[in-house]
């Protein structure tokens, strides 16, 4: 399936290319082209199927990686479609009209990463959590532990270990 | 037959793209709330129903009655920590979540999984497809009051379920399959008992035909309900059994072999009403062809082998910078793992979806308007949602 | 129209033209604190005792994952019937609540709700580690570490899940436990219940539910 990447690439600025299995292909785009070549993939090359879009919270890089998966259900092929977003100006383009399945993702990344997506149906409602009030929790910087001893009365008694450093003195005390 | 054409000028309708030609706020329209008490299979979820007569005009779905954060709670574990958590995620089904998330390790940490494992691991994953079917095929009478095969088929899950206790040691969560491989092999005499609890399932089967299929109250109260067009499958991304009943063939297990997949000789049943009565029809062959694998699997699986690839240390096992998709057929459709890592002991970002992520949410919410009141529940169970995989 | 907004006061216009004013806190809900029952005579609160430990009725909502081992309980291998436990649909005919498993803070203000309309004499039986102490989930922002901080529990059912065999057994505990009148659960909700309901606001953070709502 070398084709659609050579056609891709004769169309569009696309960097990070990585063939991660011999149907899924793996790539980064700005994040202006991003509806653009959503709606080609899906409208001229067949990738009619949208199977995710996920989000990954990249806090050192000061970053968001947005995901979007594509598969063509005829050719049994998948695309995964990398976009970077800054950290500061979570705002990205909705892709609701072409799919309208991805207002739930849409929804649900709005809450969880605090990515805004303007114009999506829905984004702004309670998706899973409710009334809540601190910085949206999946973000690398929402220590959960922290939350939930402040906030849930942690019963007395439980303890963890460090699992290496636990092993080191207990099991293996003679090997250093 | 009587054909009386209902004069539906008074009732308010929705237009194709959503709008309303009415307002839900003028106090005109009741709100009925189904849930988060849920109807016997499903898990909670909440519909909130507006009606008009007994007639839904407008449904939205409330989830997050589960929620406990599972892509959190991961990014704070070990890769081999993960497994007892992520097998939470869907807990009538749990081995699919064991093994995506053990294949995508795999994948990205580079070990290659012996054949005597892999056998194994088809074998528990039809074992749990089973399981499943067995509450979600009768499940479908039982939103109608039909309770007794709900009866029959939770009787025998609980002898499958005895095998795999036999097999696994757990119960409900098994915790068999394991980066690398499996833990076990088959005990002695495990296929033996094995037919027998097949026998029974294939006399359930057919009590399962005559007792809802042959049903004139089940027919007249599944054919013609809930009708998912054929263009509907791309628009909002179905897949699975829910694909298959609108003569569209999606099955993971045919179009990306994975496992064993592609040496075992079985065909998915395909249907072309879409309605409710051809999803549970859809179900119920595919609970067969997953017996029949079952016996497929364990004639032609190979005596001895290895069953664990050797891994490093799994305290301390570092994975390499990378990313990956990883798909299975889940008795409701395709269901994937998406996983980054970032170089260290912990994953970055493990991401599941499930198929009722869509049918759950976009697709219910369109099939319930214009439907009656008391087919709710049976539109609800027949797309097999699962809430647990949307809020995760 | 919000949440919040359906439970403010408003004018209502009926569909034959009668205009009125709805004020849902006052009018759907009671606005009297639960009281604490005090025993009958002593030889009188025995016969209770044993009435009330031979038809618990359980309110069949499965709260979490444990939950998939109550419908064994119902089928004839392990048949919780001939100890007269069965199902009921709704909190107001239920005498038993059954949490079964960890609780998300979004499920915990539904279950206080259902708790509270149930009719006493009513107890609650909690399964797995979650709701001891959090079980693995403890360090997750949405699920509530110990349960008996926020409704009273009678009995605990430890293991993640608990087997049908488990759960009967723990059955046959709260029977003891209510023969023995030691299952004052719901009086003890009402003794304390200012400390129950601080507690559950601290973890609700936008209540609102009026404070007495069976």
């Amino acid at each position: 399936m070398n084709e659609i990447l050579e056609k891709i690439k004769s169309k569009y600025e696309i960097t990070d290319v990585l063939q991660k299995r011999d149907d899924l292909l793996f790539f980064s785009i700005g994040k202006k082209l991003l509806v653009d070549i959503l709606n080609y993939l899906k409208e001229l090359e067949g990738f009619t199927h949208l199977i995710m879009l996920s989000s990954v919270d990249w806090l050192e890089e000061n970053k968001f990686q947005l995901t979007y998966i594509l598969n063509h259900p005829v050719n049994k092929y998948d695309i995964a479609i990398r976009v970077d977003i800054d950290r500061d100006n979570p705002v990205m383009d909705s892709i609701h009209h072409l799919w309208i399945h991805a207002q739930t993702d849409q929804r649900e990344i709005k809450e969880l990463f605090g990515i805004d997506f303007p114009g999506s149906p829905g984004v702004n409602d309670d998706f899973v959590l409710e009334d809540w009030d601190d910085i949206p929790p999946m973000r690398r910087d929402f220590d959960t532990l922290k939350y939930a001893t402040d906030n849930f009365f942690p019963r007395e008694g439980r303890k963890s270990y460090d699992t290496k450093e636990y092993m080191k003195s207990k099991l293996y005390p003679d090997q250093g | 037959m009587f054909n009386i054409k209902e004069d539906r000028s008074k009732f308010p309708t929705m237009k194709d793209d959503g709008t309303l030609d009415f307002d839900l706020d003028s106090q005109k329209y009741v709100k009925i709330w189904q849930g988060p008490n849920h109807p016997g299979v499903t898990g909670n979820m909440a519909l909130e129903l507006t009606v008009s007569g007994d007639e839904v005009i407008k449904s939205k779905t409330h989830v997050g009655y589960l929620y406990r954060a599972f892509e959190k709670l991961m990014e704070r574990r070990k890769f081999i920590q993960c497994f007892p958590i992520c097998i939470r995620m869907c807990v009538p089904e749990p081995d699919i979540n064991e093994y995506l998330l053990a294949a995508s390790v795999e994948e990205l940490g580079g070990i290659e999984v012996p054949e005597m494992a892999e056998w194994l691991r088809t074998l528990v994953l039809e074992m749990a497809r089973v399981t499943i079917l067995l509450r979600g095929v009768p499940g479908q009478g039982g939103t109608m009051s039909l309770g007794m095969g709900v009866q029959w088929g939770v009787y025998i899950r609980d002898l499958m379920l005895d095998r795999f206790e036999e097999l696994t040691g757990g119960r409900v969560y098994h915790m068999y399959i394991a980066p690398g491989g499996v833990r076990g092999l088959l005990p002695s005499g495990f296929k033996e008992r094995m037919e027998e609890v097949l026998k029974k399932i294939d006399e359930f089967v057919v009590d399962i035909d005559n007792l809802m299929f042959s049903n004139a109250v089940f027919k007249k109260r599944t054919k013609g309900v809930g009708v998912i067009e054929k263009d509907w499958i791309d628009k909002y991304s179905v897949v699975g059994p829910n694909a298959r009943a609108a003569g569209i063939m999606r099955d993971v297990r045919k179009d990306y072999p994975y496992l064993k997949y592609d040496k075992l000789d079985f065909e998915p049943h395909t249907e072309k009403d879409s309605d409710i009565y051809a999803r549970s029809r859809v179900r119920w062959h595919d609970l067969q062809a997953s017996v029949d694998l079952i016996r497929q699997i364990m004639a032609k699986m190979p005596e001895k082998g290895e069953i664990r690839a050797k891994t490093p240390n799994v305290l301390h096992w570092k994975i390499p910078k990378g990313e990956t998709y990883k798909r299975i057929e889940s008795s409701r459709g395709e269901y994937g793992f998406y996983m980054v890592t970032d170089g260290t002991e912990y994953p970055r970002r493990i991401n599941l979806r499930g198929p009722s992520y869509n049918s759950a949410m976009v697709l219910l919410e369109k099939i319930l308007v214009n439907a009656n009141i008391s087919d709710v529940s049976s539109l609800m169970v027949s797309l097999a949602t699962c809430p647990p995989e949307i809020e995760r | 129209m919000t949440r919040m907004d359906d439970l403010k006061k408003r004018t209502v216009t009926a569909p034959d033209g009668e205009v009125f004013t709805v004020d849902p806190m006052k009018e759907y809900f009671c606005d009297k604190r639960p009281e604490v029952q005090e025993p009958a005579h002593p030889l009188l609160e025995k016969f209770f005792n044993w009435a009330r430990s031979n038809s618990l009725w359980v309110l069949g909502w499965g709260t979490g994952c444990g939950s998939i081992e109550l419908p064994p309980l119902t089928t004839p291998r392990f048949d919780m019937f001939r100890y007269g436990v069965q199902m009921r649909p709704t909190p107001r005919q239920a005498g038993v609540f059954i949490i079964s498993g960890y609780l998300a803070v979004k499920t915990l203000k539904r279950v206080i709700r259902a708790y509270e309309q149930m009719q006493g004499p009513k107890y609650i039986i909690a399964l797995g580690s979650c709701t001891i102490n959090g079980g693995m989930y403890y360090d997750s922002f949405n699920t509530i570490n110990r349960l008996d901080h926020y409704i009273p529990v009678d009995v605990y059912i430890t293991g993640c899940m608990p087997r049908p065999e488990a759960i009967l057994s723990g059955f046959v505990e709260l029977k003891k436990r209510i023969r023995a009148g030691k299952a004052e659960g719901a009086n003890d909700y009402a003794e304390r219940f200012d400390w129950y309901k601080a507690n559950q606001k601290k973890v609700i953070k936008g209540w609102d539910m009026p404070d007495y709502n069976w």
